[in-house]
């Protein structure tokens, strides 16, 4: 298996700078991480999880669709949209990177959304192995491996360094193209590593939280469970969970007055906003509680209704951790369909 | 303490004094806690927990009761009832409806900085004297409790309860030199290039998630004029960053008089941004123009920018300030 030694990182970097634009999670402060793009001296960070998941790679938070301009009565139609460069995201972890594959269900289905395409296109996933999951950690409910993440390239630490496996055809190139700046070396002390993780993954309080009950076909079953009441009730409405969570998909479409003219652009939504899905005709959901209960229904029984039985959460833990009042998807697993 | 706080609950719910109780609900981890309205006593022997965490100021939750027949209990630390005197007086609720049981406090444990420290994997927290032993899957930790305080109760302005009905726990007293406006002068004294890349770097990080707003005991507006699609500005990402800027500023100025400083905008923003200091500020420029301040001391007195004395600073006092 290829190498690299932690004090040759830097090479690394250098070397896949050269070729493509290198994003990597950087310490902002104490306690918050985010990407970067890497540049001579860049410190990684060390923690498990940047506050921002990698959707934004993707799916950015704001995007402009389309411009209008005016001009006394003329109005010109001016498209946004750039071929991207490539780009290479370092240290995604197993949860984020199958969050990828969840939005790819949702933009890449028909009809075809070109602008995430392009992005998703022209990035290659660098993924990190997890060695020291938290308590808040709860992917392998939803069949995620920490200690083996998917990915176009996957690093494992161990050995006082890397080992480094191209899983795709993307990742391959990519390898190759940095010439010979990985050694090789027998893979058994990756495997060792992975072995450890597991173990780790197995003691944490989450990890085999119930997933069975859920799923598609079960909306009748959980629609009007007499716990949402409770499970919401301190909801503060704010979209915390939906803006840290790496699979939150939904957006809006706005109107920016530039004065002279349009700016339409897409910017997340959150479920847990009074003007969410609003309609000419009004709101569908008119409490917290309903809005509260559209977030989990479309991880737990929409998403895989409509995709396989494939869920909408990948236990990433973010929302655990954000939640302004510490509710989050694992308390509202655990008290769905238990006597009130 | 703890228990002594539910046996109490347990009994005004029994006799019919109290309809409900407001306080926090236990969660998965040892730092977990939800705020949570109680209507039995089998709920609060089971799920109440009071401990060096449940850090959520429940005074806004009245808001949410308001309407409900009888009384509702609820649990305050002395920061909260600051809160609740502002609420009072600005009849936002009807104390008369409210129960309010001030309980003391020695300040609160931030998990995060537990985390930041490089302890992971926590299964269990056991304070222990002026320690913390935090059991992880990795080990145990012990940690000062000192060291891992919330920033917000360092900075501890009173430790006094400003309202109750009966107290448990240890009234305190005001702390004089609490120390909580050092930041803002170190603020103070940048050059308006420094401060406005302080706030560029702090407020960039923004993902408008409210919390900030939806959290304050302050903001109890019927609907925010950032939720209004016809207001011309989004409550949701922005197309333009200075928006957020903007968010931030005029949710300052709307408080201004009264935010009590119970800090809860810094507690919930999941991306850490000194909220708080925009407030401090504001209660710092009050305190110095127009005398010292303290929103939510008592339930009926008007804030300075809304009351008129002969001694009021001249408005060229403030514009020169602002010329600084």
């Amino acid at each position: 298996m290829k190498y690299i030694a932690k004090t040759n990182l830097e090479q690394f970097f250098e070397a896949a700078s050269k070729k493509l634009n290198v994003y990597v999670p950087v310490d902002t402060d104490g306690t918050n991480s985010a990407y970067k793009k890497w540049k001579s001296g860049t410190k990684v960070s060390e923690k498990l999880h940047t506050t921002r998941s990698a959707k934004d790679f993707f799916f950015p938070q704001t995007e402009n669709l389309v411009e209008f301009k005016m001009t006394d009565r003329k109005i010109e139609i001016i498209d946004p949209r750039r071929e991207t460069e490539d780009f290479a995201i370092f240290g995604v972890r197993a949860c984020d990177v199958r969050s990828f594959s969840i939005l790819d269900k949702v933009f890449l289905a028909e009809p075809v959304d070109t602008y995430y395409k392009n992005r998703r296109e022209h990035g290659v996933i660098i993924s990190m192995a997890c060695r020291r999951p938290e308590e808040t950690c709860f992917c392998k409910a939803f069949g995620i491996d920490a200690s083996a993440p998917e990915g176009d390239v996957v690093f494992t630490e161990a050995d006082g360094g890397y080992f480094i496996e191209a899983k795709t055809e993307k990742g391959s190139a990519f390898v190759d193209s940095l010439g010979d700046i990985f050694e090789d070396r027998d893979s058994t002390p990756a495997e060792a590593a992975q072995a450890k993780t597991k173990e780790i993954i197995d003691l944490l309080p989450l990890s085999n939280i119930d997933t069975a009950k859920f799923g598609g076909g079960k909306t009748e079953e959980f629609w009007n469970d007499k716990n949402w009441a409770s499970l919401s009730e301190a909801c503060i409405a704010c979209g915390t969970c939906t803006f840290v969570c790496p699979t939150c998909q939904c957006y809006d479409i706005k109107d920016f007055d530039t004065g002279h003219g349009v700016v339409r652009f897409r910017t997340w939504d959150s479920c847990m906003y009074s003007d969410f899905t609003k309609m000419a005709h009004g709101n569908n959901r008119l409490t917290q509680k309903e809005r509260f209960r559209q977030r989990f229904m479309h991880k737990l029984v929409y998403f895989p209704e409509n995709n396989n039985g494939e869920f909408g959460c990948v236990g990433c833990g973010r929302c655990l951790a954000s939640c302004p009042i510490s509710m989050n998807i694992v308390k509202v697993m655990k008290t769905l369909g238990e006597e009130e | 303490m703890q228990e002594v706080m539910k046996k109490r609950a347990i009994e005004l719910l029994e006799s019919g004094e109290v309809a409900r109780v407001i306080g926090w609900k236990k969660g998965e981890f040892a730092y977990d806690a939800t705020p949570a309205i109680f209507e039995t006593a089998d709920e609060i022997e089971k799920d109440f927990v009071y401990d060096d965490f449940t850090a959520a100021n429940v005074s806004k939750y009245l808001l949410k009761v308001k309407t409900l027949d009888g009384k509702t209990l609820v649990f305050l630390k002395p920061c909260d009832t600051y809160s609740l005197n502002q609420l009072t007086a600005e009849k936002r609720v009807d104390r008369e409806k409210i129960y309010v049981i001030g309980v003391g406090c020695e300040g609160k444990a931030d998990v995060e900085k537990i985390k930041a420290r490089g302890i992971s994997g926590i299964v269990g927290i056991e304070a222990d004297g002026d320690n913390y032993t935090v059991k992880t899957v990795y080990g145990d930790e012990t940690v000062a409790k000192a060291d891992v305080m919330a920033d917000r109760c360092i900075t501890c302005k009173s430790k006094k309860l400003a309202a109750y009905d009966e107290i448990i726990g240890e009234d305190g007293e005001e702390i004089a030199n609490s120390g909580r406006f050092d930041l803002v002068e170190k603020l103070e004294q940048m050059t308006s290039e420094e401060r406005f890349e302080f706030w560029q770097g702090e407020l960039s990080r923004c993902i408008r998630c409210n919390a900030c707003r939806n959290v304050c005991p302050a903001c109890t507006c019927e609907q925010c004029v950032f939720d209004n699609p016809a207001s011309g500005v989004a409550q949701k990402a922005a197309a333009d960053s200075f928006e957020e800027k903007l968010f931030h500023i005029i949710r300052a100025y709307h408080v201004a008089g009264r935010c009590t400083d119970c800090g809860e905008c810094s507690r919930v923003c999941p991306e850490h941004i000194p909220l708080h200091l925009l407030n401090r500020k504001f209660i710092k420029d009050m305190d110095e123009l127009y005398g010292e301040y303290q929103a939510g001391e008592d339930e009926d007195v008007k804030h300075p920018l809304i009351s008129f004395t002969y001694d009021d600073a001249e408005p060229s006092i403030v514009r020169e300030r602002g010329m600084e």
